[in-house]
């Protein structure tokens, strides 16, 4: 067709982290990995948390930001994935480690029965399925007894890696630095493969995403099932950590923050999100003195974000 | 055999009669067109052909194989793209990633063996790519691969329109209005496009066009609609000569 004589773009793929990323970044998993041999307890713990976050908005953010739907009971599988360790582990000795694979499942489980007839319809319905899937599952653990009722499940067992036992602060820093190490390298790996484009156009142009032949119910689907996923690991993690947990960690005011964490940092990209997630996890410390008005200024929050900063406070371009 | 066949295709909106009993064929490796007083239901026709609309009645078959009320995307996997009247790009994409779209049909590849960057998975990556590429230089918008989609002048994303759909490695290609809003150079460079497409990758063309000099001197077979009915069908010299479609259009003033 051409005989290649002209200089074209080149189409090679792009690496998986941008050359203008590769500094800051490693700058700032530099700061991570340090963290702990400076900070006293408390800070390590609110670091935590914020890795926790991130780890749960990276997997929003698939839903949100790469799929553009809206999901307002994302903890649900948060809870799946908490419930699954910490019922197989309390209650049949299950090693810490066998639970991750059996939560994944489950979360897969619950997404397609969730997904599968929501999708097809328009975008608003998920939103208000999710909404009663979130108080659903919450609704389940608190009047179960095998989920431990209204006070919750106590005594989950704690992770051991060849023969060390996870007890201390820093060593579930470190766990959640990993696994939010994990989930950034699986977004970006996702983000610029096949599916990951499949996603964004669906997102932009649904019609024309399925006039150029995507499925878009098998897309969204995916995406779903993949933000499931990720929920469910966090929580397996969040149950060994916590040792003990509640239906009351797994609120609708906490699928809200988890999507302000995203809607924050500019439903789309990683860099914003990671940052979004930690400014989440900031925000009870910030708000001590507001008690039950809490959920109310997180909502607050978010209508702000929307209208006056729709593409979140570090929108990130794509390129 | 005809590679597309439409018969006794009908379609309504409420009470509105958008498509009466519409029947043609266009035959593999063909050039025609579609044309019509605007609201004579040329685009709905097109919906009906891709599976955004589900047709009353009638039937459509694409080499054969019927595909009235399959979803769109099925459609397309089978040999079948189209454009839009009104462009529809993934504007905030590049324009590389647009084309690139065309070839998610052809390809497998999933979540997890991104994750696990199979080398298949990379090899399938660099095929997309390059199909993308080949695509954008054949259009003419190759040094443009990393612009964003909604940047591009107009002309431009008429082709990328194009590069996207062929991308689709279809059978035919229906285009809606792709010479709307271009200026006289443009619909000259879109009448050598078009022609390249069906002599250099053999798809076969439908458009719906306004601008009767483009469809006369662009189309071997010519399908007039007015009212959501066909009114003739044959070559241009003889659908300008039919006492129905001169009525039509004197009728109509546009
Ligand atoms: N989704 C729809 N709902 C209701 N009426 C429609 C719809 N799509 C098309 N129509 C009607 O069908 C008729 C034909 O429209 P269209 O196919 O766009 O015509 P053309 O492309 O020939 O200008 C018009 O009267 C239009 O209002
Ligand atoms: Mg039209």
């Amino acid at each position: 067709m051409s005989d290649g004589a002209r200089t074209l773009p080149a189409a090679a793929q792009p690496p998986l982290v941008r050359r203008s990323h590769l500094l800051p970044g490693l700058a700032a998993l530099g700061c991570a990995l340090v963290l702990p041999h400076f900070a006293n307890a408390y800070v390590t713990e609110v670091a935590t948390t914020a890795l926790l976050y991130v780890v749960l908005c990276l997997g929003l953010n698939i839903v949100v930001g790469y799929a553009g739907l809206l999901d307002l009971g994302y903890a649900a599988f948060f809870a799946v994935g908490a419930y699954t360790t910490g019922i197989l582990t309390s209650e049949f000795g299950f090693n810490f480690w066998l639970t991750i694979p059996v939560a994944m499942a489950a979360a897969c489980l619950a997404g397609v029965i969730i997904g599968a007839p929501t999708l097809r319809l328009r975008s608003d319905y998920l939103a208000i399925v999710t909404l009663g899937f979130g108080e659903i599952v919450r609704i389940i653990a608190r009047n179960l007894d095998i989920t431990g009722g209204a006070s919750g499940l106590v005594g989950i067992e704690r992770p051991e890696i060849l023969g060390f036992k996870l007890m201390q602060v820093q060593h579930f820093y470190y766990a959640f630095l990993a696994l939010a190490l994990l989930a950034v390298f699986v977004c970006l790996s996702v983000e610029r493969s096949r599916m990951g484009r499949a996603w964004f156009y669906v997102r932009y142009d649904e019609d024309a995403a399925a006039g150029i032949g995507i499925n878009r119910v098998s897309a969204k689907l995916q995406a779903y099932m993949m933000g499931a996923v990720i929920a469910s690991v966090a929580g397996c993690l969040y149950a060994a950590k916590m040792t003990a947990i509640s239906p009351e960690s797994f609120t609708f005011n906490q699928s809200l923050l988890i999507l302000l964490g995203v809607v924050l940092g500019g439903m789309g990209r990683i860099p914003g999100v990671v940052l979004g997630a930690i400014l989440v996890a900031l925000l009870p410390e910030v708000l001590r003195g507001a008690g039950t008005y809490r959920p109310l200024v997180t909502a607050v929050a978010l209508l702000a974000i929307m209208l006056f900063r729709p593409n979140g406070l570090w929108p990130d371009k794509r390129g | 055999m005809a590679l597309l066949e439409v018969r006794d295709l009908r379609l309504s909106f409420g009470g509105l009669k958008v498509l009466q009993d519409i029947s043609f064929s266009v035959e593999k490796g063909a050039i025609n067109s579609l044309i019509g007083p605007n609201g004579a239901g040329k685009t709905s026709l097109f919906n009906c052909l891709t599976g955004f609309y589900k047709p009353k009645g009638g039937s459509i078959r694409l080499g054969g194989r019927p595909i009235a009320g399959l979803p769109p995307h099925r459609i397309t996997a089978l040999g079948l793209a189209r454009t839009f009247q009104n462009i529809r790009l993934f504007k905030e994409m590049s324009v590389l990633e647009n084309a690139m779209s065309g070839q998610h049909c052809r390809s497998r590849h999933g979540i997890v063996s991104a994750i696990l960057h199979l080398p298949s998975q990379r090899r399938e990556e660099d095929m997309i790519r390059g199909a993308g590429m080949r695509w954008l230089e054949f259009v003419g918008i190759a040094e443009h691969a990393h612009r964003l989609a909604g940047g591009l002048s107009y002309g431009d994303q008429r082709r990328l329109e194009l590069a996207r759909a062929l991308a689709s490695a279809p059978e035919i290609i229906l285009l809606d209005e792709p010479a709307a809003g271009l200026n006289e150079r443009e619909k000259l460079d879109l009448v050598h496009l078009i022609r390249r497409i069906r002599d250099e990758t053999g798809v076969t063309v439908l458009l719906i066009e306004h601008d009767m000099g483009l469809v006369m001197q662009v189309s071997e077979k010519i399908v007039v609609f007015d009212y959501g009915q066909k009114i003739a069908d044959g070559t241009p010299e003889a659908v300008r000569a039919d006492p129905k479609v001169i009525e039509a259009y004197l009728g109509t003033e546009d």
